[in-house]
């Protein structure tokens, strides 16, 4: 059964009058359980459908239907609680002021929800934090600490779909590892649904299953995970792409130089 | 099997002539409970090659990279045995004689041309400046020369491009431009602090080509700080692997994979790769000798 539909979804910005079109009648479902990709570079509109999909941005047409409900442009609570966002910057998407516990309290409170208590220290447990760290600042945690502080307040509604936006993006090597460990993880735990947005091939290919490759606002292309793996992808951006993620290729090949295949190998 | 401590030789072959020899340098920020070290003991030499500057945040990559310009904060306090760039001695110059070899004998690629680009000078005056400062020729000259510049780092209508300020031009051609800025006054050693990190991949690619064209073509020296594995390993030819704030290996880009040291070797295996699938990734056991080596 699919989680989420898009049928014909267009987005724009601007004044109604003078639209911006950032996202050009794109089409997908996502099965339950599943992790959608999203890659294409900055401007695609690749971030403007997770926007869409979450209720933050209200200026779309065509129809989303998710978890069996169709989308309309009022949401209840409940609708919204469904799918829960997690952002790129752990820096800046966590409030400075505020310590862990106030920052997970407050989707609960927005949401009116009961055993409050109990539910943040469920959540720091799952995403691997001590429980003491309620009492911390953002300044007091490093990078990685602060992308499961950021996990933890999308998983406190108990949401069935997490949004990724570029979560690793901002991290080093060993912690992007460590996250993308943990989504997986937490997505066999917990049940659930991820569309994952990213620019870098390796990490996409790592976390889903399919991938949907963008670029100006349409889908030039959906793979699937083995397509990527095998290289039997057909579009010639989605193959750059991959090329991108494996590091420098030389215009002309000198000598010394060893294919990305060789050096792995 | 402390075999990759300092005491080893450097198992890559050093330049015959180098630009730039570093040998102990540290960096350290005074603070209320003492010195507090960003970089211990570095030694590396750049000869007309590509090297690579591998390593977290915080490891003291850029710190490196800085104190070799002599452009540390202040206040840090930074101590070699020897830092030598062709005759000049960096550890005795005055500022003064400093400010005639910055830009014009080695120069500094930062990474996002959105902060580092001047916002309210055109972006042809901000390369011309840089001629005009150190060869003293008329704004005639520098204006010819910049245009030259502009067209050899393949921005396409390099008129029209001169009289834009930085707001007006995408990501990549800034980088371009901040390239040519660099370049025009044919420095020896390039420092490039993340150059690519802020671009796209496609666009990264051409940046990329570009600056291993002038590289090679003009016969200099290129340090690359950066903390993509896959693209040091692929664009560098020796990679230096930095952990908290020491030179844990440097190694020739090709025998990355065959890296020694625990810390590169888990670096390798934090990463996922579209050739090597596998169901988990391998997270970094950070071993608290590595900080003593």
């Amino acid at each position: 059964m699919s989680m989420i539909t898009v049928d014909h979804l267009a987005v724009s910005y601007g004044h109604p009058n003078r639209p911006t079109r950032v996202v050009d009648d794109v089409s997908f479902d996502v099965g339950a359980n599943e992790t959608f990709g999203l890659i294409g570079e900055s401007g695609c509109g690749k971030s403007t459908i997770l926007g869409a999909l979450a209720g933050r941005n209200k200026q779309w047409t065509g129809r989303i239907t998710i978890d069996g409900q169709m989308i309309g442009a009022k949401r209840s609570h409940e609708q919204l609680a469904l799918q829960q966002m997690v952002f790129q910057d752990p820096f800046g998407s966590l409030h400075p002021r505020h310590t862990i516990g106030r920052i997970l309290l407050e989707p609960l409170e927005i949401h009116g929800i009961n055993d409050r208590q109990n539910r943040v220290e469920t959540v720091l447990r799952d995403v691997g934090l001590p429980v003491n760290f309620r009492y911390r600042f953002p300044h007091q945690l490093s990078g990685g600490q602060r992308q499961r502080v950021a996990i933890a307040r999308a998983l406190i509604l108990k949401p069935r779909i997490l949004l990724l936006d570029e979560p690793t993006s901002a991290l080093d090597v060993s912690i992007q590892a460590e996250i993308l460990n943990l989504l997986k993880d937490l997505r066999k735990r917990e049940n659930l649904t991820y569309i994952l947005v990213s620019h870098d091939m390796a990490v996409v290919a790592h976390l889903c299953d399919r991938v949907a490759v963008m670029q100006n606002g349409i889908f030039v292309e959906t793979v699937t995970k083995k397509q990527i793996i095998d290289g039997t992808v057909t579009h010639s951006y989605t193959k750059v792409l991959m090329d991108g993620s494996r590091g420098y290729v030389p215009k002309t090949p000198i000598a010394t130089y060893r294919s990305p295949v060789d050096i792995a190998g | 099997m402390t075999f990759w401590t300092r005491a080893m030789p450097d198992p890559s072959p050093l330049p015959l002539d180098p630009i730039l020899t570093v040998r102990n340098m540290s960096v350290g920020f005074p603070s209320l409970s003492g010195t507090i070290p960003a970089v211990r003991d570095v030694s590396f030499s750049v000869g007309r090659e590509k090297i690579g500057i591998i390593g977290e945040s915080g490891s003291g990559k850029s710190t490196t990279g800085r104190a070799i310009m002599r452009l540390q904060p202040p206040g840090a306090i930074v101590k070699a045995d020897a830092l030598r760039f062709e005759e000049i001695d960096l550890l005795k110059v005055s500022e003064k004689d400093m400010l005639s070899i910055r830009g014009r004998r080695m120069a500094m690629i930062l990474q996002d041309p959105k902060y580092s680009l001047n916002p309210v000078m055109t972006v042809g005056e901000q390369i011309g400046e840089t001629v005009m400062l150190h060869e003293k020729v008329s704004r005639r000259v520098a204006r010819e020369r910049t245009l030259g510049m502009l067209e050899r780092v393949q921005i396409r209508d390099p008129r029209r491009v001169f009289d834009l300020y930085p707001h007006e031009v995408s990501g990549g051609m800034g980088q371009r431009i901040m390239i040519s800025m660099m370049l025009i006054a044919s420095p020896s050693l390039i420092i490039a602090d993340e150059p690519t990190s802020a671009l796209d991949v496609t666009v990264r690619q051409q940046v990329l080509s570009i600056l291993d064209d002038l590289v090679t073509e003009r016969d200099i020296g290129l340090i690359f700080i950066s903390h993509d594995l896959n693209l040091v390993r692929s664009f560098c030819d020796r990679v230096i692997i930095m952990y908290a704030g020491r030179i844990v290996e440097t190694i020739a880009a090709a025998d990355l994979n065959h890296a020694k040291h625990p810390y590169t070797q888990g670096l390798l295996n934090a990463l996922p790769s579209l050739d090597h699938p596998r169901d988990r990734l391998d997270v970094l056991a950070r071993d608290p000798a590595w900080l003593e080596g």
